[in-house]
């Protein structure tokens, strides 16, 4: 046997470590994101999720002016720290529209009380229905839809108060 | 010693709050009347795969999403859809990520290929074999 054939396999082994180290240093990004980007709304028709607030459809978005649609829940514990940050974008001219997945009416009152309200409507969304037509996987998430009704970016996870110059921006871009 | 149990228990318990709490949607966990409608959204539903447990697939996963998911199958079968219509439905969403069921697209193709490669790496190996026995 020549020594090359005799050393392969721990030469495999070794590559096989270091696949392995360098996925533990790096791991896979598991966010999946939605392919709507730059496409259509899905046509959904939500009934309001509180009394006191509007319902929410496809044609509520399609006015002319973009609008920030946050998918939320009164059960979700990163949707309390981006209340505070939706407020802020809402004070600088951002229109924020809510959908509550899986929710019930006085769980979310109660979660707008306690930690502020930034939506001018929210649809309930109760069996993850339009969650899934608009090919979120989780809340919270974020869709930027311009006047015309067109997806213009996603965001995954909670918008933080770092990324509001940003959302700004694409929310400019959107008009 | 009981209370220190209860707290530890309530402490286990913390992933509950992750959860809404309303019921599973109507078909999640409850079977199509219809036998034949049921095999086909089952056959489908163990090639979707969970948004949530990544590695399983919404017939599987206990995730709420994923029962929201087993409901939407079901009610598209039970109306009537047949499953390469609802899969293509989810892909134009998610990707073929949300898909179990291999593709022909370029990064399938070692999937595809890796089989053929190791018979021919064995028939090879068989050969070596068998001419040195023959050599002996």
């Amino acid at each position: 046997m020549s020594p090359a054939i005799r050393f392969a396999p721990l030469a495999l082994l070794l590559v096989f470590i270091i696949a392995l180290i360098w996925r533990l240093a790096t791991p896979v990004d598991t966010n999946v994101p939605s392919k709507l980007e730059g496409k259509p709304v899905p046509t959904f028709d939500l009934p309001a999720a509180i009394p006191t607030k509007g319902a929410l459809s496809t044609s509520d978005l399609a006015t002319g002016r973009p609008h920030l649609v946050n998918i939320f829940a009164s059960w979700c514990v990163p949707c309390i720290g981006e209340v505070k940050v939706l407020q802020d974008l809402k004070a600088r001219g951002v229109v924020v529209e809510g959908i509550a997945v899986r929710d019930r009416p006085e769980d979310i009152a109660e979660f707008l009380a306690r930690n502020g309200d930034p939506y001018e409507r929210i649809g309930s969304d109760a069996q993850s229905r339009v969650q899934i037509a608009l090919g979120s996987s989780g809340v919270p998430e974020s869709f930027i839809v311009d006047g015309t009704g067109i997806i213009r970016y996603q965001h995954i996870g909670p918008i933080g108060a770092a990324d509001v110059p940003m959302i700004l921006r694409k929310v400019e871009q959107a008009r | 010693m009981r209370r220190a149990i209860i707290i530890l228990a309530l402490i286990a318990a913390q992933p509950l709050l992750a959860d809404s709490n309303l019921p599973p949607a109507y078909w999640a966990n409850r079977q199509l009347p219809d036998p034949a409608q049921e095999a086909k959204a089952q056959a489908l539903m163990e090639e979707l795969r969970c948004l949530v447990c990544q590695g399983q697939s919404i017939a599987d996963s206990d995730a709420e999403l994923a029962g929201d998911m087993r409901d939407l199958v079901r009610r598209r079968i039970a109306a009537g859809e047949n499953p390469p219509a609802i899969r293509a439905w989810l892909v134009q969403r998610y990707g073929t990520w949300i898909s179990y069921k291999p593709t022909g697209e370029p990064a399938a193709w070692p999937l595809w290929l890796a089989p053929i490669a190791l018979l021919l790496v064995g028939a090879f190996l068989i050969r070596r074999r068998i001419r040195l026995k023959a050599r002996d």
